[in-house]
């Protein structure tokens, strides 16, 4: 899936103007705790949060995530935007629900970029940027 | 979003980035750079006969005449057609050049040019310098010079990263490391992970792998955030680079952590409310430099402060920064 089928599926509206919306999409990741995206994602994953401050951009660059879609039309201070252009990073709202969302998503086969716990220890996620 | 769209959308946004420097070269060259110096020119009592045998041998579509040093009119393949309709080839050539001369001045830039282009019918212009005819440009002669001058740009470019990433080969000591300091302010929530993205642009310059990158500013971020989040008066990063490791120490002056076990337990937090509901304080944040980090080393006292200190080897699995100078 590439951004630009991502935002047909979340019935979304792109935020950012540095976006190249070819580029694909591996998986996704839902989650509203910076830390446990960290924790858990894998490499060019789309991240959905309800989280709308600059640290989701901030996050998202360090995991090399590849988009992010903002829930149920939240819509990001200016500030969040800015840095979500400046690292090219794609930001798009969606009138959506996490759990909708998702489910969307999935059902449109896009496979999941969370790690579990039980990988936490051997540290699996983060050696995983193929 | 249908295609018609979003391919709209890419090219728009693709496009805007280069046109943007395409404009920028258009005030940034000079006409003198781009015109054409050894331009042929014809006599004021040339025959349209000649004329059409040099354009015709010379592959050019027009030329400057020349009455003694000064140019007098142009002439083109339109007044040349003019002129085969009229079965006229004997004639000389000021009976059908164009004499209403537009000049462009050799020390303009481009964009005075291309205006004249846009807003006239003129292909080609006389470029004159102390009212003398140094060359011609046309719209050939601009595109060939934007394009020479984009491939410039991008080959400098290629040369910085060329030369940052074979930085640990080019310079010799018997222990080679770059220093990289970052002063983090706390509570500073918007700016808070200027520093990580900055290390991991740095990393990616020197030529870093895309997993040690990726660690390494997953560790630090946290690292960083905490130094945002907990500290009385902020503290600093810094990290070393060498071929074979990376070190990185964050540290503080307080308020220090009272009880270090526990802080390294997952899940347990002092963060407040406020901190939570920004997606911080969840208490994964040490847990989760461990996994990134090879080894990793806290220590805290109240009357001191903190000081993580955390090291990442890049030689296992040949994947260090810059693996082919490790390996010689």
């Amino acid at each position: 899936m590439n951004v630009n089928e991502l935002i047909q599926h979340a019935n979304g509206k792109l935020l950012s103007n540095t976006t190249d919306l070819n580029r694909e999409i591996k998986g996704a990741c839902g989650a509203d705790l910076m830390s446990d995206v960290l924790a858990s994602i894998k490499p060019e994953a789309v991240l959905l949060t309800g989280l709308c401050n600059p640290q989701v951009i901030r996050t998202a660059q360090m995991a090399d995530v590849v988009a992010i879609v903002f829930i149920r039309g939240k819509r990001p201070p200016v500030a969040t935007i800015d840095l979500a252009e400046q690292e090219e990073i794609a930001i798009i709202s969606s009138p959506l629900g996490m759990f909708e969302l998702c489910g969307r998503l999935y059902k449109a086969g896009l496979p999941s970029l969370e790690g579990s716990m039980v990988d936490f220890s051997s540290g699996d996620c983060c050696d995983d940027a193929n | 979003m249908d295609d018609k769209t979003s391919v709209k959308a890419i090219i728009s946004d693709a496009a805007a980035e280069d046109i943007t420097r395409i404009e920028e070269l258009a005030y940034e060259l000079k006409i003198r750079e781009v015109m054409t110096t050894q331009a042929h020119t014809i006599r004021l009592d040339t025959k349209m006969a000649d004329v059409l045998e040099l354009m015709r041998t010379q592959k050019i579509s027009g030329a400057p005449v020349m009455d003694q040093d000064r140019v007098v009119g142009i002439v083109s393949t339109e007044n040349l057609i003019q002129c085969l309709v009229d079965q006229d080839l004997e004639s000389e050539v000021n009976k059908y050049m164009s004499s209403n001369i537009l000049f462009a001045r050799a020390s303009d830039p481009v964009v005075e040019a291309l205006k004249l282009f846009v807003n006239t019918k003129v292909g080609r212009l006389p470029v004159i310098e102390d009212n003398k005819l140094v060359g011609i440009i046309t719209k050939g002669d601009i595109t060939r010079g934007v394009l020479k001058a984009l491939q410039r740009d991008y080959k400098t470019e290629e040369l910085r990263r060329y030369r940052a990433s074979h930085l640990f080969e080019d310079i010799e000591s018997d222990r080679t490391s770059v220093i990289l300091r970052y002063i983090i302010k706390p509570r500073d929530f918007v700016h808070g992970g200027t520093a990580s993205s900055n290390i991991k642009k740095a990393l990616q310059r020197l030529g870093g792998t895309p997993q040690i990158t990726r660690k390494v500013s997953i560790a630090i971020y946290e690292a960083e955030m905490n130094l945002v989040i907990h500290t009385t008066n902020g503290g600093t990063i810094r990290v070393e680079i060498e071929p074979h490791i990376i070190s990185i120490d964050a540290f503080d002056d307080g308020p220090g952590i009272e009880d270090v076990e526990l802080a390294l337990k997952p899940g347990w937090s002092t963060a407040t409310d406020e901190i939570r509901e920004m997606g911080f304080g969840a208490g994964m944040g040490l847990v989760n430099i461990s996994r990134c980090v090879d080894s990793m080393k806290l220590e805290s006292s109240p009357e001191i402060g903190t000081r993580l200190k955390m090291k990442i080897n890049l030689d296992d699995g040949d994947q260090g920064i810059n693996s082919d100078a490790t390996k010689k």
